[in-house]
């Protein structure tokens, strides 16, 4: 019973806040089940389930506060708890930048859980890596794949009135299929609310003809290439710069949104007029959580409109001593994109480069978001409208602010890790050497 | 296993990965379990499940705890004081791994676990292609192992950390940092293993880390740049922080280098200097440079370049989906002349080194802890291999390198510290730079990057120093090297001697699906390798 309703979260918040003895209390109750199964060289390599609730309290004394956390729900067990809280508060230094708890909010109905996937069992698990080995053995590939999913709960509430519950599933699930002889390698991932949405068959067999495509990569020389990038290549680097827009490091001079002089770029017009960046917890594709980790309730944002930044992440600190709203950070993304389809895209491209994914992104440069990174597991020459042959992976050195002012073209979005993401087609994009892996 | 934002870290509004309950420190002083209870409950779940079948069974009872502190400026932000306990058990049933794990430590609740375990084994059997095969492995007995720390951080009160941290923050604001975050984390991990093959082993092992990043902000120029601490994660307890002047190496341009004692608000100082002085350095002209990289730059090198490569499951594939295989194939190490780097180069595996993250008594599945050539002579001889492993490079034992990151986390094969030994020739820092006409000095952990069968890397690094005709000319900016990993080990031209020898370490390295972090050092001396490829990293947007 770890998926706990509305009533009864309520009912046990209730209880833990009718132990307290401090100023403020918050509560976060949380727990589900979670599973998964890991495969390699065409056998499962581990699988496991585990069930979890737990329960978390911060307890506030002035502005000094405290956290205890606890597993165990008898009534003895959370006034104990409770006392935990409130001792580890009162031992804490003042914290200058503490903001009391917030009152009753408003959220919104999002459709983050999805009974077919609550019902996901050891069976179903079994037969998700059966419907992936099996077509890689009857190929003589090999397959290395994981699938975790999760059903569960969270709920909030404080001693101000504030409650919020909210029930969610997911399904993530990766692929990578390498030929016997290892000259080939292709991948795909999926990530889904609605397990009925998800085939890893289908899936695999996409790696698959990856895998097979990529086999004789010739090696291209360094340099400036346009690119199409899969929404599963470029999501990492959208990630990366959609959570380095927080107005604090901003107006501290410390951030890419910092401006010359002082101040920050708020306004400014940074990228393509053809993008235009937003999150909506009630999106169909999407759901995502009604409300940020401290309770403010999540909507509709625009964070780029047209190119223009319209909307940067604060902390309820910053915002009151800015005297502008606080606004959180989403917890996925909407890109705006066109109605092509990737075939699409290559069709329309003279030379180009197709990537499946970028490997190992790591930070270069904060000041120009300048990011360094591999192209991995299915990586293709484009000429005249025609994928022509394989290529040797390349590192990258590029920014996305700079990637995002040479868009070329746009095709429609697609879900990827939580976000809707459209392959990209960027000119100029700069591979700085090659590498010898598969 | 966690469902995201439901655990503790996300609570706390901690990046780093926390495990378990937050809990007061007094708690953590308190102990659990003593070894004679220990013993039984271990017994309960050996029986268990050989009672249902299972051909090998060990079992961990873990208490894993922690104490974490984050400060900025002036600021006290969080104090994290955290403990796990429960049990995990791995069986072998029908020639396959079952694992199940529990919080309830109860007679009860650890038969229940074994059961489904051994459930989980003979389930899993029907879709197996590859038997396990365990390399022999005899019992120990009844036996214990401790981290000889001379100070327990967890006993050294919360007020004596703030006020260092305190004064980390505020010597490096007045010497020119316009922020400043710093961080002390210290882990304790009281694990007890019993195995089928008649070992109980209780071991205490600890470990800390402290560290700061320095930020100097131009606002006129609208420009910033950091400069993160020159510590090491370290398997010590709160005496790495005396700042013992002995184990202080001087460096050139009023460098330091520290061994096995660290003296943070010394660093911090530097460190904001430092960061100044970043902010009008000189954007680096690309092209061929000979390096001269310091243990704490080197280290993170060896590690990726050296220590992931040669770990076995990535060799045969086990980690295909995730972090990659390896270009360091069975076929070139069945040669005996696969030439990883020039002669100079010998890289050593090893679990024993005083004051390092990996060394313990015995490994997560009971096989006693030693030292083996990873890389001999510029060759690579040796992979890094689990009782499951070994028989397939045709070792007799296992390398006892297996870990878990927690009891409800199944142990497999992971990085023990991976080290390049020093040269034999004496030789200082400063006699290495004196013979490079043309080269960068690079000092410090940067940006990092490599491909999934780890050929090609780049990486940045805290500090650069351009080397004139033997001597240095000033500091560099917008520096990174890119480079082939064989290539790179193979323009390994110089080496200084052990009295520079220093370890780096890495305290949350992460590996396998669901990700677990380990702790690794790597120890080097300063090193020169010839020509190597640099890039300029400045751009504009």
């Amino acid at each position: 019973m770890a998926i706990l309703s509305k009533e009864e979260a309520k009912k046990i918040i209730d209880k833990v806040l009718s132990f307290s003895k401090a100023d403020e209390m918050s509560v976060n109750l949380g727990g589900g089940r979670t599973g998964n199964i890991r495969y390699a060289r065409n056998s499962v390599s581990t699988s496991g389930e585990s069930n979890n609730l737990s329960l978390g309290i911060t307890a506030v004394f002035g502005k000094r506060s405290g956290t205890a956390t606890i597993n165990e729900f008898d009534d003895a067990s959370l006034e104990k708890t409770v006392r935990r809280a409130e001792e580890i508060a009162r031992l804490a230094p003042e914290n200058p930048e503490f903001v009391p708890a917030l009152g009753p909010q408003q959220y919104v109905d999002t459709k983050s859980y999805v009974e077919s996937t609550a019902k996901i069992d050891p069976a179903y698990r079994a037969q998700a890596a059966f419907d992936s080995i099996d077509l890689c053995n009857k190929k003589n590939l090999t397959a290395a794949g994981y699938l975790e999913d999760s059903a569960g709960f969270s709920a909030i509430g404080n001693s101000k009135g504030l409650f919020g519950y909210n029930p969610a599933t997911s399904v993530d699930f990766s692929i990578t299929v390498r030929t016997a002889d290892g000259t080939g390698s292709g991948y795909a991932i999926r990530d889904v609310n609605d397990v009925s949405k998800l085939s890893t068959k289908s899936a695999t067999d996409i790696a698959v003809q990856k895998a097979l495509a990529s086999t004789s990569a010739r090696a291209l020389e360094p340099g400036k290439y346009t690119v199409i990038l899969e929404p599963a290549a470029s999501v990492d680097l959208m990630q990366n710069m959609m959570r380095s827009i927080d107005a604090r490091s901003a107006d501290e001079g410390r951030s890419f949104l910092s401006k010359k002089g002082g101040g920050i770029r708020l306004g400014e017009k940074l990228y393509d007029e053809r993008v235009t960046i937003y999150s909506d917890p009630t999106s169909a594709d999407i759901p995502g959580s009604p409300y940020s980790g401290d309770g403010r309730p999540q909507e509709k944002i625009v964070w780029v409109d047209k190119g223009v930044v319209k909307n940067m992440t604060y902390s309820r600190f910053w915002a009151e001593k800015k005297g502008v709203k606080a606004v959180p950070p989403p917890s996925g993304f909407i890109m705006e994109g066109g109605t092509q389809s990737l075939a699409d895209l290559i069709k329309s491209t003279e030379k180009g480069i197709l990537v499946t994914r970028f490997w190992y992104i790591r930070f270069v440069d904060p000041q120009t978001l300048l990011y360094t990174g591999l192209t991995r597991d299915g990586t293709f020459y484009i000429e005249n409208g025609q994928i022509k042959f394989p290529v040797k992976n390349f590192r990258f050195n590029e920014s996305p602010v700079i990637m995002l002012n040479n868009l070329e073209a746009m095709g429609r979005p697609v879900r990827v890790s939580g976000n809707l993401i459209p392959p990209l087609k960027i000119r100029d994009f700069t591979f700085t050497s090659l590498s010898d892996a598969v | 296993m966690q469902l995201s934002g439901m655990g503790i870290g996300a609570l706390m509004g901690a990046s780093v990965p926390v495990l378990g309950n937050a809990v007061p420190l007094e708690y953590l002083l308190e102990p659990r379990a003593d070894a004679a209870t220990k013993k039984k409950l271990a017994d309960v779940a050996l029986n268990a499940a050989k009672s249902k079948g299972a051909s090998y069974t060990d079992v961990r009872i873990g208490r894993y705890l922690q104490q974490f502190l984050f400060t900025r400026e002036n600021k006290v932000q969080n104090i994290v004081n955290a403990e796990s306990y429960g049990v995990g058990i791995r069986v072998l049933a029908n020639g396959t791994w079952g694992f199940s794990a529990t919080s309830d430590v109860t007679p009860e609740g650890i038969a229940r676990a074994a059961e489904t375990a051994v459930a989980i084994a003979k389930a899993n059997a029907k879709i197996q292609k590859e038997p396990v095969t365990l390399a022999p492995q005899k019992g120990v007995g009844d036996v214990t192992w401790k981290t000889p720390i001379k100070k327990n951080a967890f006993e050294i009160p919360v007020q004596e950390k703030i006020d260092l941290l305190m004064k980390v923050n505020g010597e490096a604001m007045k010497n020119g940092a316009a922020f400043v975050t710093s961080n002390l984390f210290f882990v304790n991990e009281q694990k007890y293993f019993a195995s089928t093959d008649g070992s109980y082993i209780d071991q205490d092992v600890h470990r800390i880390w402290p560290t700061f990043t320095v930020t100097a902000v131009d606002r006129q120029a609208g420009g910033f740049k950091t400069r993160d601490a020159l510590s090491s994660p370290m398997g010590m307890g709160y005496e790495y922080l005396d700042g013992a002047a002995a184990e202080k190496i001087p460096g050139p341009n009023g460098l330091v280098g520290y061994r096995n004692s660290y003296d943070m608000v010394e660093d911090a100082i530097l460190a904001a200097k430092q960061a100044k002085e970043k902010l009008t350095a000189k954007s680096v002209q690309p092209g061929k440079y000979d390096l001269v990289l310091d243990p704490n730059h080197l280290g993170l090198t060896i590690h990726e370049s050296v220590g992931h490569p040669t770990e076995l499951d990535r060799v045969l594939g086990y980690e295909a989906n995730y972090a990659g295989t390896s270009f360091a194939t069975l076929d070139k190490w069945k040669t005996k002349n696969f030439n990883y780097g020039s002669k100079l180069v010998n890289i050593v595996a090893d679990k024993t080194q005083p004051y390092t993250l990996g060394t313990v008594g015995y490994d997560d599945e009971g096989v006693p802890c030693k030292e083996w050539n990873l890389i001999k002579d510029g060759v690579l001889v040796n992979y890094q291999a689990i009782r499951d492993q070994a028989s397939i490079i045709g070792e007799k034992e296992s390398h006892g390198c297996c870990y878990a990151d927690n009891w409800s986390s199944v142990q497999f094969q992971r990085m023990p510290n991976v080290s390049l030994r020093p040269g034999t020739e004496k030789r200082s820092v400063a006699d290495m730079i004196k013979g490079v006409d043309k080269g960068i000095y690079i000092i410090g952990r940067g940006s990092y990057s490599i491909d999934q069968q780890r050929y090609n890397f780049q990486f940045g690094g805290q500090l650069f120093y351009e080397i004139k005709n033997g001597e240095i000319a000033g500091m560099l900016d917008d520096v990174a090297y890119q480079a082939n990993t064989q290539e790179f080990w193979n323009s390994c031209a110089q080496l200084c001697d052990k009295d520079d020898y220093r370890t780096f370490g890495s305290f949350f390295d992460g590996k396998g699906q669901p990700s677990q972090v380990s702790a690794v050092s790597h120890g080097c001396p300063t090193t020169r390798f010839n020509g190597v490829n640099v890039i300029n990293t400045g751009r504009k947007i």
